[in-house]
């Protein structure tokens, strides 16, 4: 996985509330059985006027001269400015997939659905928490400012303006550490294989009817 | 003295194979469910670090989202599109590779939607942890497991490691009392609840379901609530075990029997929250008093009852919930202050997680017996959850019914739920759905959903707009 330690990026605004991951990536493409391919359709219904299919070339796709991704001035950009609950619906990690695979390595909203949450953590993306009212004053600086940028500092859990302007955020201390080495989580957990062992040879000795195969 | 628990706590404790210092926890996972979409880059995952699944006898799997709705005669040459077909090919090959308890392939007649087909093979049991690549997971809280969705680099996790590392929701407790009025159920007071505390109102929490209208509500009726416990922000919803659940559970294929059936028993009794356990958060509803809800907008806390009429952008005083609203109301086609019972509708979809299972069958059926869908309606299928309800409901002759009605008797799959297969609106079509999800370009590109219970889709489906389906009731 990708580490996230500090990221300076332009700043896009996606003004709506309750965006979730039926809008992030449609379920025409989650037919894919790979893991790569989705950035190009993220947020599809939006950002393009033309019906978005499976194995389209984008050169000849129809973008939405109105959307915000589509905008020149948010060309580039790598952080997301997002509303409240963003990433609800569907548990697709297909979505912080296309997100990733898009260029934006961090979402800032004042809450976020849970699956979606964890799924960001697994993919090298920051998703960042902060107040409501913080969140409105960034969509105004970002409005009134053409090229705003901010800074994420995970190790110090700040957001930072030009201005001068710091934001905190929270963070576990798990998650922070494991995305500040890009750790696979897999290998950690593997590291506590024989507790894992020692724990489901109790539950299963205890409540044998777990372990029924059925498979014949 | 013993600190009184919650359901929840008591399941998330059993459950702990080690807490970091932060509180992030590593839960041991006793159920996978898997199906064909969420899966294959975790099977590849698992491939590409040469590792196997830590315990294959946890995983029982189905093909479900993709899988067509007819032409099944044809078996896989009937799955028109190639990129569905390679994921339900490919859940194959890795069942067959790496193993499960279960697998109820595509055109296995005990196939159908995972979380349909869980609790009806016994799959999904009191005390479990239960996990499925797939948001609507929360249904299985209803026979008393700890349930919820993940995604994909988790369900690689738990393949191979049987655990996921997790942290500790909090605890809310909807208490529901009273009595439903007639044409009026689970799937209406889900609607209701999420139209009250919003999509975001249990983010962060687990929400059990109590109170004497839970009590009194059958198995199927808790998995519709607990289904839409996702559509509030929990990632689980409960109910606490009770005698309904155990009847349900006795029998089923893969429930334990004999001694075990006993010593299942003992544990599954204590499955409930002891009296005086904490909850961070209360929410009470009267079920006497709720009347059929009807979704209008693109998310499903933007619900009213069959009374009511679409809002007006210009009464809501935050201006980014008006902006939501004025979005909503744009993409739906539809006016402010229109009424409920004014809004037409061009096709009925009874099926879903939500709404698939054979006592939805039975009700919608009731409502159709001897009625005919409106001219209107272009299209009117019924999709059970499983090639099991289909017999059932079949046995029972409601398939005759429906067809009769002008209904499609189609085979089972999540279908026009989400639209991975071929079953999608059309853009601009109105849809009156029994889904769990209105999302813009849910049930297709430019598709509008009103998201009902099977009566209220039943009866929209005879009068060719939303009605009260209290006045069919015979």
């Amino acid at each position: 996985m990708q580490a996230f330690t500090r990221h300076q990026g332009l700043v896009v605004p996606l003004d709506r509330p309750n965006v979730d991951t039926d809008q992030i990536i449609p379920k025409q493409f989650l037919k894919s059985i790979r893991r790569s391919g989705f950035g190009v359709n993220l947020f599809d219904e939006w950002r393009y006027i033309d019906r978005g299919e499976p194995g389209q070339d984008p050169a000849q796709r129809r973008p939405n001269p109105d959307f915000v991704l589509n905008l020149p001035r948010y060309r580039g950009a790598s952080i997301l400015l997002a509303r409240c609950n963003f990433g609800c619906g569907s548990s697709r990690e297909h979505a912080p997939w296309a997100i990733a695979e898009f260029g934006l390595r961090a979402i800032i909203a004042p809450s976020f659905a849970e699956i979606f949450y964890n799924n960001c953590f697994k993919n090298g993306i920051l998703p960042v928490v902060l107040e409501e009212s913080a969140v409105e004053r960034l969509f105004q600086a970002v409005a009134a400012q053409p090229g705003f940028e901010l800074l994420i500092d995970l190790a110090e859990q700040v957001v930072r303006a030009h201005d001068g302007s710091v934001l905190h955020f929270e963070v576990d201390a798990f998650r922070k550490q494991c995305l500040l080495h890009g750790w696979d989580d897999i290998g950690l957990t593997l590291r506590h294989a024989d507790q894992i062992r020692e724990f489901e040879a109790l539950r299963l000795r205890r409540f044998p009817w777990l372990s029924r195969d059925f498979s014949a | 003295m013993v600190v009184p628990r919650t359901l929840y706590d008591k399941l998330w404790d059993e459950h702990v194979v080690r807490v970091e210092a932060d509180g992030t926890t590593l839960l041991y996972i006793d159920r996978h469910l898997v199906h064909e979409v969420t899966s294959p880059q975790a099977y590849e995952g698992l491939r590409v670090a040469g590792r196997k699944p830590w315990r294959a006898g946890s995983v029982v799997a189905t093909a479900d989202h993709n899988t067509p709705t007819r032409g099944w005669e044809r078996g896989l040459d009937g799955v028109s599109d190639p990129t569905s077909r390679a994921q339900i090919e490919a859940l194959d090959v890795n069942i067959r590779a790496f193993g499960a308890a279960a697998y109820f392939p595509f055109l296995d007649p005990r196939q159908g939607i995972v979380h349909v087909v869980g609790p009806e093979q016994g799959a999904t049991l009191p005390g479990m942890t239960l996990v499925c690549g797939d948001s609507h997971t929360s249904t299985h809280g209803a026979l008393g497991a700890l349930a919820f969705g993940i995604g994909t680099s988790e369900v690689e996790h738990v393949l191979a490691t049987q655990t996921l590392l997790a942290r500790k929701s909090k605890n809310m407790l909807v208490r529901v009392e009273g009595a439903f009025g007639a044409g009026v159920g689970t799937k209406d007071l889900a609607l209701a609840l999420i139209g009250r505390i919003g999509t975001a109102g249990a983010t962060g929490y687990t929400i059990e379901f109590a109170g004497s209208t839970i009590r009194n509500a059958s198995l199927e009726a808790r998995m519709t609530l607990c289904n839409m416990a996702i559509e509030a922000g929990a990632r689980a919803g409960l109910v606490g075990v009770d005698a309904r659940t155990i009847e349900y559970v006795r029998g089923r294929p893969m429930a334990p029997t004999g001694p075990q059936w006993e010593l299942a028993l003992e544990h599954w009794n204590t499955l409930h929250s002891d009296a005086g356990a904490h909850y961070d958060r209360l929410v009470e509803l009267d079920a006497s008093r709720l009347e059929p809800q009807v979704s209008w907008g693109t998310s499903p806390e933007m619900v009213t009852s069959i009374g009511g009429s679409v809002p007006d952008p210009e009464a809501e005083p935050d201006p980014v919930r008006r902006a939501g609203i004025e979005r909503a109301l744009q993409y739906m086609g539809l006016q402010p202050r229109t009424a409920i019972g004014a809004i037409a509708i061009d096709k009925v979809f009874i099926g879903s997680c939500t709404n698939s299972r054979i006592e939805d069958l039975r009700a919608a059926a009731q409502i159709l017996r001897g009625r005919h869908i409106a001219d209107r309606v272009k299209l009117a299928m019924v999709v059970p959850g499983s090639g099991l309800v289909k017999v059932q409901a079949q046995a029972e002759g409601l398939d005759r019914i429906f067809v009769q009605a002008g209904f499609e008797w189609r085979e089972p799959g999540c279908s026009m739920c989400l639209g991975m297969n071929e079953d999608r609106l059309e853009p601009g079509e109105r849809c009156a759905s029994t889904s769990n999800r209105n999302f813009e370009g849910r049930q297709g590109p430019g598709g509008r959903t009103h998201l009902v219970s099977p009566v209220m889709a039943a009866a929209a489906a005879v009068a060719g707009r939303f009605v009260d389906v209290r006045q069919l009731l015979s």
